[in-house]
């Protein structure tokens, strides 16, 4: 087993659907692709987000760019304009979701 | 039909680079300039203006933008598409008008497009049998019609390509889709077929691409941001559009930014939920068939990209009043940065209790330790903290209670923790909380109207 930082094999864009925030997710190359692909579910981006995103997380893949995109249901405070977080749009989540450390088989 | 048209981004909200479309025009070739001012917070702010003053309720700063690129467009002969209009195109177009006369431009042709606006209409729709039911609760309009600040339908492509058809050299539209803005052209350079959905889906992600302005060439990008040279002059993305479908996405040569694989990747993601069925009036797109090809040199090649039919409605953004809610914030310093700031927290909520102030909701963070990521931020040693800001927001539909919240923060300064700083802007006021309504409505239920206004 070999610990990957997502940070290092991706990168990605955040930003806002309502009260969703919606995280797309983008690796550097086809191998970061399939580790991503493998590993990123969203059962684990549910889990990271403890205490941030109190709906589910959907998955949805797109290969065609290397890239997965996440939709955080019930993440932003009832969404932008409601909200009071600092970051109401979830415009930094992409960054939040790179802190990420998983285990791949090497 | 032209073999090639370029179409450019100068604005991605009301708010953006205000010389960026004096950029767009001057600094290299382009056929279209496209803007997009609108944002949902937009429309009801506009729509908040209308209500004061029925002269307003558009992009302010469109006039003032004319004055500078009208003659310089008139002379190139580059059309500009724009949804500055927002609640009041009318009077948006004759403000353009007037600046045209002004600088003695003629032979100008300004159309408008109207219909989206569906605020006044509410309670018919809602007799004729749609209720616009709420896109995520299911529930009907009508406990919150009083309170409507906004109501606007997203019309896509096709009233500005027969505003265009109409010899159109500026269309000014209400809310518009920002991808309409940048397929409408290609349809009417092209004559492409509305059922032609791949062709329409392409337009539209070009469109989504340029939405956002510079967001595409290398603003706002998470991969290696430090390599994009001279954000301070940015170029805008340009759409170089070809009649098979091919878009290259560009910016002008000279300019500062990066348009490579990773900035349009990142752009393709941004505000998507399901990749496969990205809804438009003009069609749905599927995001997941989109292929990149970085050719160097500021150029990438989009294509190979499906569409499917348009569903049979259109968007609905409605928008309504909701309360008010106020932000204040206090900074402390070291040593015990966070722990001074949360132990302000803690006095601020027990006066506030003590008050008997009811609040739908309270938020206190701690700015420079954990506001954005919240508990994933990193543990620090405070010892390390040389300074953390207190934010802390209030919520609720009383007025008076917010209001009183405004005048809890400054004591703390004299009654709180030690060396605290920050509190210059005086005390944070209550604003109105403006809340959305998505909801879908049957395309027969509006009609768009293109109504040309000729300057001879």
């Amino acid at each position: 087993m070999m610990k990957v930082r997502l940070l290092d094999i991706a990168h990605g864009r955040s930003g806002d659907k309502g009260d969703a925030a919606n995280i797309g997710i983008i690796a550097y190359d086809e191998n970061g692709y399939q580790i991503i692909k493998k590993y990123l579910t969203a059962e684990k981006v549910k889990n990271h987000f403890e205490g941030i995103c109190f709906g589910k997380v959907e998955r949805f893949e797109l290969p065609n760019i290397r890239a997965l995109n996440f939709l955080l249901h019930n993440t932003l405070g009832g969404g932008g304009t409601v909200s009071l977080k600092l970051d109401a749009q979830g415009k930094t989540l992409a960054a939040a979701l790179l802190r990420l450390e998983f285990e791949i088989e090497s | 039909m032209k073999d090639k048209i370029r179409i450019a981004s100068g604005q991605g909200f009301w708010g953006d680079l205000i010389d960026a479309p004096i950029q767009q025009v001057t600094k290299g070739e382009i056929d279209y300039l496209v803007m997009d001012y609108l944002a949902e917070v937009t429309m009801s702010i506009l729509q908040k203006q209308f209500n004061r003053n029925p002269k307003l309720g558009y992009a302010r700063d469109l006039p003032e933008l004319m004055k500078k690129i009208l003659p310089i467009c008139k002379e190139k002969g580059i059309k500009i598409i724009t949804n500055g209009g927002g609640v009041n195109p009318v009077c948006c177009a004759d403000a353009i008008i007037e600046i045209a006369v002004e600088q003695g431009i003629k032979n100008l042709d300004v159309a408008i497009v109207l219909g989206d606006n569906i605020k006044n209409h509410i309670e018919d729709i809602i007799k004729s049998g749609c209720e616009l039911n709420n896109l995520e609760s299911g529930e009907s309009i009508r406990n919150y019609k009083e309170r409507l600040l906004s109501a606007n339908v997203y019309f896509g492509a096709a009233p500005i390509v027969e505003a265009l058809h109409k010899g159109a050299d500026i269309v000014i539209t209400g809310r518009t889709t920002d991808t309409g803005l940048t397929l409408a052209p290609m349809v009417f350079e092209f004559g492409w077929d509305f059922e032609n959905y791949d062709l329409m889906a392409t337009g539209t992600i070009a469109g989504h691409i340029l939405e956002c302005g510079g967001q595409a060439s290398g603003g706002n990008f998470l991969g290696s941001w430090q390599s994009v040279q001279n954000l301070a002059e940015i170029g805008f993305p340009i759409a170089e559009a070809f009649p098979n479908g091919d878009i290259i996405i560009t910016k002008h040569e000279g300019t500062g930014g990066k348009v490579s694989f990773d900035t349009i990747a990142e752009q393709l993601l941004y505000e998507i939920g399901d990749p496969a069925e990205y809804i438009t009036p003009d069609c749905v797109a599927d995001f997941t068939s989109v292929q990149l090809e970085d050719l160097g040199n500021d150029r990438v090649r989009v294509f190979g990209i499906k569409g499917k039919p348009a569903t049979e409605f259109y968007k609905v953004s409605a928008s309504y009043s909701s309360g008010y809610s106020a932000v204040g914030s206090l900074t402390y310093s070291w040593p015990q940065a966070l722990t001074k700031a949360k132990a302000a927290s803690e006095i601020l909520r027990k006066r506030l209790e003590n008050l008997k102030l009811d609040f739908d909701e309270i938020k206190a963070e701690y700015v420079g330790y954990n506001s954005c990521h919240g508990p994933l931020s990193n543990k620090l040693d405070e010892e390390q903290l040389n300074e953390v800001t207190l934010r802390f927001a209030v919520r609720t539909s009383d007025y008076s209670a917010v209001e009183r919240f405004g005048k809890e923060i400054a004591p703390l300064i004299l009654t709180g923790p030690p060396s605290v700083t920050g509190f210059a802007g005086g005390r944070p006021r209550p604003s109105e909380v403006i809340a959305f309504w998505p909801a879908l409505i049957p395309k027969s239920y509006v009609k768009p109207e293109v109504r040309i206004l000729e300057l001879k």
